[in-house]
């Protein structure tokens, strides 16, 4: 049973990869990618990583390609750029860099890996491995994990300062009315 | 033939195709008298009778609805992407029949009693998201897509404090199996420990729902339809039955994660599923009673409430939780 889910999941995964770097609609594209996720989120239960699963179409296909699809949407973008020198430099990089993951995966699979069991027998701790993965992340990878949160932080206070744009030109929103007894909103200080 | 069925992998691949038949045309057909319910409600909130001609007491209007449905023209917009045009109404119902499949209504009837359940929830519900915003773009219609991105916005802001506000119940529960969560409620409901959490996700899961006051993709005064503006036929039906399946699903998790699920007084074990569905039942009369009786937010005020007032006290009540549980367990 879990041999032939993996096949087909790991089919789905390549083809739709395949597909995301191929098709010219971008916004197909994208749709591609979600299903590559969600596929790959398959793989990782029938790994029983439930909890890697789960936040993996959470975090990637439920905000991450909302959000990239949001902006498609938004700039219109009907089909890829087809010409003019910027095509060709980013075919020249993509060509590089297709070069380097192939170069990369042939040495790879040169080395030859130690394959394990099919499927991880008795490998869940107590408690399931969403508590297993919550201790390591609060005892021994603490520190990597709030340096993750603080660049998410600064990336979060860039782009606020880059949407709000600069001095008093910046478009202001509409001010809500104050709920009855809230104090006054104080003036905003803008140099 | 009986050497086959010893075979427990196929033993519990057919049970489970079993509970997942109960439960999808038990989902399907409720739906179809809740919009008759939903009608009814509306009736008597404004004063009329509501349906009342089809059969005894208007009983047989939802069959008359289905029918008309299936026999009205299908019609794709010229321009229109063909293909996601016929996915989005799918991707409307699937999510919230999948999320089913793991809300535990009695205590022997879970279809699966999964350890990261309350994170199915989620990510269903994250997926539901595709289909209003891909209904809106590949129609082809600036109404729609207007419609379409004010959802994919709306329900990414309103995602995050209802997240939050869960985390609450599960430092309480220690637990993300909504099984186990239930049980964790045998002598006290989570509302009571929660009161602040439940008010979150209440007004979230009305957003999530797209329902009133926070049906903005559908605002008939600025945008027609919104993202079904172009859809007819069983393809509208389809969007019309995944709001319905969406909330009956969202009041499942919320008598689950709040209101104690099945656990209930008097009721032997066999019949406790019956508190189940009192309680889905109360709390969808309440989505009804708040449609037709509240009016709609404008778009900046929803805004301004997800991020300004429900992400900083959800995450206020997670703080406040923690600090609780720390002083219970170190006291």
């Amino acid at each position: 049973m879990i041999p032939v889910l993996f096949v087909a999941l790991a089919a789905i995964l390549v083809v739709s990869s395949l597909l995301v770097i191929l098709h010219r609609n971008p916004v197909t594209s994208a749709l591609f990618l979600v299903l590559a996720f969600c596929s790959l989120a398959g793989i990782y239960l029938l790994l029983r990583a439930e909890f890697i699963g789960m936040v993996q179409v959470i975090v990637y296909a439920g905000a991450i390609m909302v959000l990239f699809l949001f902006v498609i949407m938004y700039l219109n973008l009907g089909h890829d750029v087809e010409g003019g020198v910027a095509i060709a430099v980013r075919r020249g990089v993509g060509w590089v860099l297709g070069a380097v993951l192939v170069v990369e995966g042939a040495l790879l699979l040169g080395r030859g890996w130690a394959t394990g069991p099919v499927t991880p027998g008795g490998a869940t701790p107590p408690g399931g491995n969403t508590q297993a993965i919550g201790l390591l992340l609060y005892s021994r990878y603490l520190f990597p994990f709030e340096i993750t949160s603080m660049v998410l932080l600064v990336a979060m206070v860039g782009a606020i300062v880059i949407a709000r744009g600069r001095g008093p030109s910046a478009p202001a929103p509409p001010a809500p009315a104050p709920p009855a007894g809230a104090p006054a909103p104080a003036p905003e200080e803008r140099a | 033939m009986p050497a086959l069925l010893n075979n427990p992998d196929l033993q519990f691949v057919l049970w489970a195709l079993l509970k997942i038949v109960v439960i999808l045309f038990g989902l399907l057909g409720v739906v179809s008298y809740l919009t008759f319910a939903e009608r009814k409600i509306a009736g008597h909130i404004q004063a009329r009778t509501g349906p009342n001609r089809v059969g005894p007491l208007g009983l047989i209007q939802p069959i008359a609805d289905v029918l008309k449905l299936f026999f009205k023209e299908e019609f794709i917009p010229a321009g229109a992407n063909k293909v996601i045009f016929h996915i989005a109404p799918m991707l409307a119902v699937i999510p919230a029949l999948v999320t089913f499949s793991v809300i535990p209504i009695g205590p022997a009837f879970t279809v699966t009693d999964l350890n990261v359940g309350l994170l199915l929830f989620l990510a269903m519900s994250s997926i539901g998201v595709y289909a209003i915003t891909l209904a809106g773009w590949s129609s082809n219609n600036k109404y729609a897509l207007l419609g379409g991105l004010r959802s994919s916005a709306q329900m990414i802001s309103y995602e995050l404090a209802m997240g939050l506000s869960t985390v609450g119940v599960l430092i309480i529960a220690g637990s993300l199996s909504l099984v186990d969560i239930v049980h964790a409620q045998r002598n006290l409901w989570f509302v009571v420990q929660q009161p602040l959490a439940f008010v979150i996700f209440m007004i979230t899961a009305f957003a999530e729902t797209n329902r009133a006051p926070f049906d903005l993709p559908e605002a008939e005064a600025e945008l027609v339809a919104g993202f079904h503006t172009e859809y007819s036929s069983m393809k509208w039906g389809l969007f019309f039955l995944g709001e319905y399946a969406n909330m009956i699903t969202i009041s499942s998790i919320a008598v689950v994660l709040f209101l104690g699920g099945w656990n209930g007084p008097w009721l032997p074990d066999s019949l406790k599923f019956l508190w189940y569905f009192a309680k889905l039942g109360a709390l969808i009369f309440f989505f009804m009673w708040v449609r037709w009786t509240f009016p709609r937010l404008r778009y900046d005020q929803l805004m301004q409430l997800g991020w300004k007032v429900l992400l900083p006290l959800a995450l206020l009540n997670v703080v406040a939780t923690g600090t609780a549980m720390w002083w219970v367990l170190n006291r």
